[in-house]
């Protein structure tokens, strides 16, 4: 099937890079949030606020990480040759977060159902995996951002990405916690995301200028005329909404808890903006400067049968999992099983 | 290896979920029907058992979406077009669903109206028997591909229906799903068959008892109507691997069924043999003079011997034990209404019984398509990664010491929480807890 006049051969990689990046973003803010409820657990100043940081997250953490799945699948489905090569690469940091999210995946569970005397030592381990996985994710984003290279000042970014992403998600998950949370919990939450918001913000900074620095093709496509001018939105937008959150950050909570999921939302722009700048760097390669997503792609016949399907199934996931964050709005304290 | 561990690791949860799903939406719907409050406890009991199962699924299931890419390059690059498709449709179609709605139906009561609950418990059972639904397809066309052909080493498919609907695909669908539902039989009968002899008298465990003997016995001869199906199916499709499992290395008519033997791969013959005279000619061929193909016809090409030969007597010895002792405690139960000291204990040493059988039958089907990874396609060791064997072991124990751990873990919450009973129901779940709502 032709698409204005393309063949499916050249339309359809683009495509499922698109959905690739759209499962990734929506990764990185979902189970960004509920990763960063789980680091932010070592503020909690008793089992109560413990209880109430978990139950905010429990109705959606297993749909979150579903999106995980999605995108790896997606990857392993459509670029089988990226995903051999990324996966090759990343062996050790791809183990360290898996173990990272069976750790805190069962401890959410077994916390609630063991002994009493255990639930501390879960806790604990809910909060260790999240931090494991956060920290494994960075490192990951890191490596791949410098083409997996492998030297002493590349694991030195990677480290300083590793931090980065953690802290970015201790931010959108404080920002979450604004949302779901009440009384001293809640102005807390605030703090955390003020202070979150800071380092996270440096982070940012460090990795959008070492980028085009360590790569000469990505400092082109930025910095030449008429892209310059073109991408300057979004670094722009992206300190507007910054500085506008810190200054917002420092009032809450708001008289009447109004306006309580402002923070999230610019949370969510925030992460939105820095995953398009970094897609725009790396497009059209899918492994940074060997492979693009159609030396990867799969044959066009089978990415057919999946887009065909995926064009009535993902709507449908999105809505019900609207429907499930509707049911569950409003702030998180009763929320048992 | 590493794979395979965790993939047998990872079939322990899916096959409860996928029937104790049902099972669940079955507790629900008798309680909407009848009010009986007993029904909603036994609810409240094992959706816990199944939120704990499901989310140990989840994550290792998380883990091998990522093998197949860091283990296994070589298989997605060759039939990556016909395996990838599937992967994605499961994704897409069942995990999706299962994990939104898992989240509705443990969080939200009260939150929802009591159908949209019931619906939402349905849409998870829907959800886990898609799942198996997809993989089984991907698992059968692994051992009898159809419908694709090869262009510079890479398979292209050629008809998705046929694909899916490939040869072996409905045995081995259905004897999964039947596998599924005896091992959460066994496992809802044997939690409450220890419950009522720790003397919790609850209504809601004799129920429980009840259900679970009653799927079992109605379940256990179906399994194994379609396990001779299986059988058969497997005979015209990979006779090798029917050799091995009985240990046959010649081809020859009036084939006896072998007991027990050590099969000696070296010597290619078996010590120690003790069999019934034609009894595999019987059962293959439904006929005495019945000749069945010999390992010997394949040698170099068949899976090692002893292995497949004695998880298979481990599987059909389970299959014996749980039709003994699922009738026997029907019987009783339907003369005495009771089960007694003697049928409980027996249900309770029964309660991971399934595991056994499932682990078993699965090592028969999947050592004995070795060499082949896809049958007649791929073999293992080309499909195998290059990622230095030092580090694929140390990673392999990492991870067999947390799935070990995890096991004891699960096993001991799962007892725990039967101890605990209905009356700690209540003081731990504090104030918190919801009411059982109409």
């Amino acid at each position: 099937m032709e698409l204005l006049g393309l063949p499916p051969a050249t339309w359809l990689p683009v495509v499922f890079a698109g959905l690739m990046g759209v499962a990734i973003l929506l990764y990185v803010i979902l189970d960004g949030y509920d990763l960063g409820v789980g680091m932010l657990l070592g503020g909690a100043q008793d089992e109560g606020e413990r209880d109430t940081m978990i139950a905010s997250i429990g109705p959606f953490w297993d749909a979150n990480e579903t999106w995980l799945v999605l995108a790896t699948g997606l990857l392993l489905v459509a670029f089988p040759m990226a995903h051999g090569v990324i996966l090759g690469e990343l062996y050790l940091p791809v183990m360290l977060m898996l173990v990272g999210l069976i750790l805190r995946g069962v401890a959410f569970k077994f916390r609630t159902k063991m002994t009493p005397g255990s639930k501390l030592l879960w806790d604990r381990a809910f909060l260790g995996g999240s931090m494991l996985a956060a920290l494994a994710q960075g490192w990951m984003l890191g490596s791949y951002v410098l083409g997996f290279q492998d030297s002493w000042a590349a694991h030195l970014f990677a480290a300083i990405t590793a931090l980065g992403l953690a802290v970015a998600y201790a931010f959108i998950g404080a920002c979450w916690l604004v949302m779901k949370a009440e009384g001293d919990l809640q102005r807390r939450a605030a703090h955390w995301a003020r202070a979150m918001l800071a380092f996270a913000a440096l982070g940012l900074v460090a990795v959008s200028v070492a980028t085009p620095l360590v790569s000469p093709p990505i400092f082109e496509k930025w910095f030449s005329l008429p892209n310059f001018m073109l991408l300057a939105p979004i670094p722009l937008v992206t300190a507007v909404t910054l500085v506008a959150l810190w200054v917002a950050l420092g009032r809450y909570p708001r008289p009447g808890d109004r306006w309580n999921w402002v923070p999230f939302a610019g949370a969510v722009a925030v992460f939105a903006l820095a995953f398009q700048g970094l897609a725009f760097s790396f497009y059209p390669y899918v492994v940074p400067g060997s492979l693009t997503i159609w030396d990867a792609a799969a044959a066009p016949e089978s990415l057919g049968v999946i887009l065909a399907g995926s064009v009535f199934v993902l709507p449908m996931i999105v809505a019900y999992t609207a429907f499930s964050y509707w049911v569950f709005r409003g702030k998180a304290g009763e929320l048992r099983y | 290896m590493q794979f395979a561990a965790n993939i047998t690791f990872h079939i322990l949860f899916p096959t409860i979920t996928i029937a104790l799903g049902w099972m669940l939406l079955f507790m629900k719907l008798r309680f909407t029907w009848t009010r009986d409050g007993a029904w909603m406890e036994l609810y409240r009991f094992w959706v816990k058992v199944f939120a704990l199962t499901f989310s140990l699924g989840v994550v290792s299931g998380i883990v091998m979406s990522f093998q197949f890419g860091t283990n296994w390059p070589g298989f997605m690059n060759t039939v990556g077009n016909i395996a990838g498709p599937l992967l994605a449709y499961e994704i897409m179609t069942a995990f999706f669903l299962e994990a939104v709605f898992i989240g509705v139906m443990l969080f939200g009561h009260g939150r929802v109206p009591a159908w949209a609950h019931t619906i939402a418990t349905a849409l998870v059972a829907i959800g886990t028997t898609i799942s198996a639904f997809w993989i089984m397809v991907l698992s059968s066309w692994m051992h009898t591909p159809a419908d694709f052909e090869m262009r510079d080493g890479v398979a292209h498919a050629t008809d998705w229906g046929a694909i899916i609907f490939n040869p072996s695909m409905p045995v081995r669908l259905a004897h999964m799903l039947l596998a599924s539902g005896l091992t959460a039989a066994f496992l809802v009968a044997g939690f409450s068959a220890w419950r009522g002899l720790r003397g919790d008298r609850a209504p809601s465990v004799a129920k429980g008892l009840r259900l679970g003997v009653v799927t079992a016995a109605l379940l256990i001869p179906v399994q194994i109507f379609v396990g001779d199906l299986h059988g058969l199916n497997t005979l015209e499709h990979q006779p090798a691997k029917v050799a091995a499992i009985e240990a046959n290395w010649e081809t020859r008519p009036n084939v006896p069924l072998v007991l027990f033997a050590l099969p000696d791969e070296e010597a290619r013959e078996n010590r120690l043999e003790i069999g019934i005279p034609n009894g595999a000619s019987l059962i293959l061929k439904h006929h005495a003079d019945g000749v069945v193909p010999g390992l010997n016809d394949f040698e170099g090409e068949h899976p090692p011997v002893a292995p497949v030969f004695w998880s298979f007597r481990v599987m059909v010895g389970v299959g014996m034990l749980m039709l003994l002792v699922s009738w026997a405690a029907a019987w009783r139960l339907w003369r005495r209404g009771e089960p007694g000291v003697w049928i409980s204990c027996a249900l309770v040493g029964m309660t991971f019984s399934g595991w056994v059988a499932t682990i078993s039958g699965w090592y028969v089907t999947e050592i004995g398509r070795q060499p082949w990874l896809v049958y007649g396609v791929l073999t293992t060791h080309e499909a195998a990664s290059e990622v230095p064997a030092s580090m694929i072991a140390t990673t392999f124990l990492g991870y067999m010491a947390v799935y070990a751990f995890l096991l004891a873990a699960y096993v001991g919450t799962l007892y725990y929480l039967a101890g605990k009973g209905r009356k700690a129901d209540v003081t731990v779940e504090g104030p918190g807890a919801v009411p059982a709502r109409a």
